[in-house]
């Protein structure tokens, strides 16, 4: 599971609100050569949580130096959306779980697919 | 239609049917991987992306992957749901660029508002007419599919699906609640006039309305079927007097080409070649 998925991955148990953001339980890391595409990663900056993003990536130990706030000019800033890039397509959660924060429900991540199935008494 | 023990919803759940077995036959069975691309070809020509701008798609039903293919293709990134496992590792052994999800459609749409470009699913959706467990209840996992897709969806995109609707009542039932769940739109169908070209898709829009566009190999056929009387300033003598024109001449070939040509069927143009008799040899 790449990090951008993880930003827009909500828990939709039943009777959780907001459910956002998952906490990450990584057991297995990866980084994954990805080619590099400015255009796409700065029409998605706009829709990232970048709170969320940058603690997911601190979590795992992947941040380097993310800056904490968004930078305002991104677009031409290409050393930037390149460290973006990189957090966002390339590093990936191979096995671990996801949690909700609310209800403390726990989704297994195994080969990098999380397992977002939920159980008959959740929907 | 086909009779019920040839659909594969009527044998088993989703994530019993596609077993390693049956996941197989899409990575090796050509012909299957030759549909599935074209189908997806046609689903991603009626999303209506803007164009050379790398958009961020959901595929529903993704598979082994088949259709995500197509969308990498196109410089697109995207995220793909499937219930069965066995097919997630067949996408996985092909190492398909998107990212995986495992999840049942009709527990709805784990995702913020709002993230997706567009949404497309290829053959998958019928199977949510099946109420597979005693919990199940086909309208209301119809209902919370399509109410989770259209808050994930940014304004003014599309969703598009492939399906193979059993009945009548069926496609009712899907539009119905994807009405209800805020989508406009409705059915695209191409080749309306061949039995075995025919496809179905639904084609919906979240936020503003827009035009339904045409299904392929329809506009032949409304043309044969006018709303009103033609004039014509020729007087019709013999042709058309019995129901069919004789064998070998013009007009069963030109009538014989308009037909294949609304099956969706590749057809020579209508030249003043058409038809004509060669000039005799020895």
């Amino acid at each position: 599971m790449k990090l951008l998925t993880h930003n827009m991955l909500t828990s939709h148990v039943k009777g959780v609100s907001k459910g956002y953001p998952l906490l990450i339980k990584a057991t297995e890391v990866k980084v994954n050569e990805v080619e590099f595409n400015p255009k796409f990663v700065s029409r998605m900056i706009p829709k990232l949580e970048w709170g969320a993003l940058v603690q997911a990536a601190e979590g795992l130990g992947q941040r380097q130096d993310l800056p904490g706030e968004l930078v305002s000019d991104y677009e031409q800033n290409d050393d930037f959306l390149k460290k973006v890039h990189r957090v966002l397509l390339e590093v990936e959660v191979m096995e671990g779980c996801l949690q909700c924060p609310e209800s403390g429900r726990e989704f297994p991540i195994s080969k990098g697919i999380p397992n977002m199935l939920l159980n008959e008494d959740e929907v | 239609m086909a009779s019920s023990c040839r659909r594969p919803e009527h044998s088993a759940p989703p994530d019993v049917f596609y077993n390693e077995e049956e996941a197989k036959k899409y990575s090796q069975n050509s012909r299957m991987i030759e549909i599935q691309t074209q189908m997806s070809e046609r689903a991603v020509e009626l999303l209506n992306l803007p164009e050379g701008q790398p958009c961020f798609l959901l595929d529903v039903g993704c598979g082994s992957g088949l259709s995500g293919d197509y969308l990498s293709e196109e410089g697109h990134y995207w995220v793909g749901v499937d219930i069965s496992t066995a097919m997630l590792d067949v996408a996985l052994d092909r190492e398909v660029e998107g990212d995986l999800l495992l999840g049942d459609m009709g527990q709805g749409m784990p995702f913020r508002p709002g993230t997706f470009d567009g949404c497309i699913s290829i053959s998958a959706l019928q199977w949510l007419c099946n109420a597979d467990k005693r919990s199940h209840s086909p309208p209301k996992r119809l209902f919370s599919f399509f109410s989770t897709l259209y808050s994930c969806l940014s304004r003014g995109s599309r969703a598009v699906f492939q399906l193979y609707p059993e009945n009548s009542e069926q496609l009712e039932l899907i539009t119905t609640q994807a009405m209800r769940a805020g989508f406009s739109g409705g059915m695209v169908v191409d080749y309306p006039n061949s039995s075995k070209a025919k496809k179905f898709f639904l084609c919906l829009f979240s936020g503003v309305a827009g035009v339904l566009p045409k299904g392929l190999g329809s506009e032949t056929s409304d043309r044969n079927v006018p709303n009103q009387v033609q004039f014509s300033g020729q007087r019709c003598r013999f042709k058309n007097m019995k129901g069919k024109s004789l064998k070998k001449g013009r007009d069963w070939i030109m009538e014989k080409k308009e037909r294949r040509r609304r099956q969706g069927r590749e057809v020579r143009a209508d030249t003043k070649y058409t038809g004509r008799q060669r000039r005799p040899h020895f």
